[in-house]
């Protein structure tokens, strides 16, 4: 299958190893990957911070960007809610994509560690991911996954809400980082890396605290380098 | 008017939350608080195999309210002044208390008793009877508590929520005549404000209370309770005046079916609350001798024309969503400066008052938009469809709007986006080089990045964009 | 059975819950009200529900709210419905349950389900209600509140104490 990639404003900022995850899975399993070289910021970032009209500049682009692609996958359960509330472009979060349209639930990835999951607030109750991430997880071989404590907590990110109430934001994250130590495990993966770039600066000030990392990266068998 | 009004935030959200949060008692309570009663919910509505249609019919019939409000408001009028009623009709807040002075003072009475009611709060009613020299006794337990305690309620359901026991046992040992009790026992408790309101209650003349709904068909109210007050209330004065928001109706009794099976589910997470009274107009021999409706506005009408906003307006008061919201579970209800806190507060507050009112335009801003609000309420208020839509209507700093602006430019072309990340990595260079012992992120930083940085480390951008890396690896 | 369900839903909120056949009735009765001080007899209640009652009653020919706030008072109703559902009994002003201050000043209430008068659930009352504008009273368990710390705790404003009598048609039904 020929599957173009999103690989979001904010991965290819900060992150771009999720981005490189992705394609890494999916050509392992036999498909093309493409990468619209137009694609920049799907406007989550501006409608929800209360700027409609370049939200809405930013869709279009993203629309045309992605024109005459019939599958995309993209790191980051947040912009693919985005886009399938605001544009008809036929999105999957990467989990939605492998369980769901390519069936698969073994991606060959070998990851000998043990994981935490942080099923973030677009992927739990906009997405409806359900457990199509931790399914993905447990089928890696040598990974343990522990269960995170209250998982359907924020975890305090929330955009602009971490900049705008940062007491709010510093305190749901002091206890989302709590339970993520409490877990005693050496990663803690999620479907976003805007939750990760959070929760992961806050996990960086405790000592023995889990590290970060997209599970994307765990599927791609890359988790452990770098 | 120099007195506040009580949907009004004075402060904004961030700051009255600052101030909030450092009290460590407050959080410990309503951590607690807020993990029972999501957990009760969450039994009582599994045990409802037909919930999710149950609120879409909820939803679909507060809709049908909004679409008919004037003839279902002509409606209900007639039926309750059929059935011997007066009815009244207050545009704001300034009127439904003029109304409500006028008619106490017309029963010569120079107090009133209360049950637990938002349209009362919302109007400061209990403040303007006191300029009017009448005294207003709150009869729910909670309201006493903060009454008592002169605070202000902080939760829409258990404004009591942010004391624990003992505290509440010290506020009555100062406050209540009468209390001796060493005990810090709910029940020890209970008991006490159940000696301390009997008398009052035998002796009333007047009582004020709200509604829970307001059915069009019969000219019925509806008064949903727990602790016997409400019937006290409604049962025992000769004359009971009911201060009615006019988006509590409900266009047929057959429809109190479905919100009698969500409301008390969705609020305490009972399958049923111990008393639901309902009454139209005035009976011969039982019940008050005159019964007074006040119908308000204030803002709802002004609301209802929002296409996006009005949504709210669906609200039964069940405050599921408070219980739920990772926010206030850390600030409480205070730090929202209105009698509606929380997430339903935060798109009500400013939709009734307007946006340029006092700090409300903070409000919209005071959620991750994590959506745990719109799964649980029981009428489907989407509350971050709404937050985002008031973001989007309200006032903005002029500095964001700037960079907003220049930031969307430069993503809209992607020869200057990858000019932008190119520019941001050759700056993160030297910042690499001197974070890599502690694994390559930035525990301080100067303005703006500071406010990240107060509270955790800040990535940095990487050696290799993504864009090169695929170059690299997937040239043709 | 709907009944059943009424039952079992009425005790979870700490309703004391009686099982007994129509010949029973009086003397399940009279064993619950054999503490009052002195029993409250709504209007149109029927005889026999009174027969083996020990102590004095009270009928309602006017009773104030001092009256009814006498120590140690029991009333005795019975209920135009009952929801299996909630567990709750719905009282409409009908014969046999009075004016609301009756069934809220004293500090005990006891209240008579016949099988037939219970419905499935809140939806299905109010096409069995004769009148839905007479004054309703739906009564879940004894008066409590949540307020402190959201522990739910018995014994309030209303009565303390509320004991349902269910009289099943069949005899076959042992008290549980």
């Amino acid at each position: 299958m020929r599957i173009a990639l999103l690989v979001t404003c904010l991965n290819e900022a900060l992150f771009p190893r999720a981005g490189m995850a992705v394609v890494t899975v999916l050509e392992r399993l036999g498909h093309t990957v493409a990468f619209p070289p137009e694609q920049t910021c799907c406007g989550q970032l501006h409608a929800n911070t209360g700027y409609a009209a370049p939200a809405r500049e930013l869709e279009r682009h993203t629309e045309a960007a992605f024109a005459g692609h019939d599958v995309i996958v993209t790191p980051s359960g947040s912009c693919a809610a985005h886009l399938r509330a605001h544009t008809e472009l036929p999105v999957y979060e990467l989990s939605e994509l492998l369980v769901d349209v390519l069936g698969v639930t073994d991606v060959g990835a070998r990851f000998p560690h043990r994981v935490t999951y942080h099923p973030t607030c677009h992927g739990l109750r906009m997405l409806r991911l359900g457990d199509r991430p931790q399914r993905l997880l447990r089928a890696v071989s040598g990974l343990e996954l522990v269960d995170l404590p209250e998982p359907e907590q924020c975890c305090g990110f929330g955009g602009t809400f971490a900049l705008k109430n940062p007491g709010v934001s510093g305190a749901m994250l002091a206890d989302k980082c709590a339970n993520a130590v409490s877990t005693g495990a050496e990663y803690l993966a999620a479907a976003d890396n805007s939750c990760l770039a959070h929760i992961g600066g806050g996990l960086a000030r405790r000592p023995g605290a889990p590290k970060p990392v997209h599970y994307a990266e765990i599927l791609a068998g890359t988790g452990a380098a770098a | 008017m120099s007195r506040h009004l009580p949907i009004v935030a004075v402060t904004p959200f961030p700051a009255a939350a600052a101030h909030e949060l450092k009290d460590a008692q407050l959080r410990a309570n309503l951590g607690r608080a807020t993990r029972t009663i999501r957990d009760k919910r969450a039994r009582v509505v599994a045990e409802v195999p037909d919930w999710e249609e149950l609120r879409e019919r909820a939803a679909r019939t507060k809709d049908e309210v909004l679409d008919r409000l004037p003839e279902l408001l002509a409606r209900f009028e007639r039926a309750a002044a059929a059935a011997g009623a007066s009815v009244h009709h207050a545009a704001d807040a300034a009127a439904a208390n003029a109304i409500v002075a006028e008619l106490v003072r017309a029963q010569g009475a120079d107090r009133v008793v209360k049950i637990k009611s938002m349209a009362t709060q919302e109007i400061g009613l209990n403040e303007a009877l006191a300029e009017a020299g009448i005294t207003a006794i709150e009869t729910d337990l909670a309201e006493l508590i903060v009454q008592l305690a002169d605070d202000t309620p902080s939760h829409i359901l258990v404004p009591a929520i942010h004391y624990n026991r003992s505290q509440i046992r010290e506020i009555f040992a100062a406050r209540m005549p009468g209390f001796s009790a060493e005990s810090d026992e709910p029940a020890v408790l209970a008991g006490a404000a159940r000696e301390y309101l009997r008398r009052t209650f035998l002796s009333a003349e007047v009582a004020v209370c709200g509604a829970n709904f307001a059915v069009a068909e019969t000219g019925s109210l509806v008064i949903v309770e727990s602790e016997g007050n409400g019937r006290m209330c409604l049962t025992l004065p000769g004359t009971l005046i009911a201060v009615v928001g006019v988006e509590k109706l409900l266009p047929r009794m057959a429809d109190l079916g479905d919100f009698l099976r969500l409301l008390p589910r969705s609020s305490t997470g009972e399958r049923m609350n111990p008393y639901t009274s309902v009454f139209t107009g005035v009976t011969p021999d039982d019940g008050p001798r005159r019964l007074h409706i006040v119908l308000l506005d204030n803002g709802r009408t002004k609301t209802a024309q929002d296409p996006v906003g009005r949504a709210a307006l669906r609200c039964i008061r069940c405050s599921a969503c408070l219980n739920v919201c990772p926010v206030y579970e850390r600030t409480g209800g205070h730090a929202y400066g209105s009698v509606y806190p929380g997430p339903i507060g935060a798109i009500l507050s400013p939709q009734l008052t307007g946006q340029d009112a006092g700090a409300n335009s903070s409000l919209p801003f005071a959620s991750t938009l994590c959506g745990a609000c719109y799964d649980v309420c029981p009428v489907k208020i989407d509350i971050p469809e709404i937050l985002v839509h008031l973001r989007q209507t309200g006032p903005k700093p002029a500095a964001e709007r700037a960079a907003m602006a220049t930031l969307s430019w430069v993503m809209r072309d992607r020869r200057r986006w990858r000019g932008a990340l190119r520019a941001a990595r050759t700056g993160a260079v030297p910042l690499r080089a001197l974070t890599r012992r502690r694994g390559g992120t930035l525990r301080r930083a100067p303005w703006p990045v500071s406010a990240w940085t107060a509270h955790r480390d800040a990535p940095l951008p990487p050696p290799e964009s993504f864009r090169d890396w695929w170059r690299r690896t997937h040239a043709e | 059975m709907l009944s059943e369900l009424f039952a079992e839903r009425a005790g979870d909120y700490r309703a004391g819950v009686h099982h007994c056949t129509e010949a029973e009735l009086p003397g399940v009765l009279a064993g619950l009200l054999a503490g009052a001080s002195a029993v409250v007899v709504p209007p149109g209640l029927p005889q026999a529900w009174t027969r083996d009652l020990a102590g004095p009653q009270l009928p309602d020919h006017g009773l104030t709210p001092a009256d009814l706030d006498a120590p140690g008072l029991s009333v005795l109703t019975g209920c135009a419905a009952a929801i299996a559902e909630t567990g709750t009994i719905v009282l409409d002003t009908g014969p046999g349950q009075g004016r609301r201050l009756l069934t809220l000043v004293p500090d005990h209430h006891v209240c008579v389900v016949y099988d037939d008068r219970v419905v499935a659930d809140v939806p299905d009352l109010f096409a069995v209600l004769p009148d839905p504008t007479r004054p309703l009273t739906m009564i879940s368990g004894p008066s409590a509140t949540s307020d402190i710390e959201l522990d739910r705790v018995e014994g309030v404003h209303g009565p303390r104490r509320l004991d349902i009598v269910c009289v099943h048609a069949d005899a076959g039904k042992e008290p549980r």
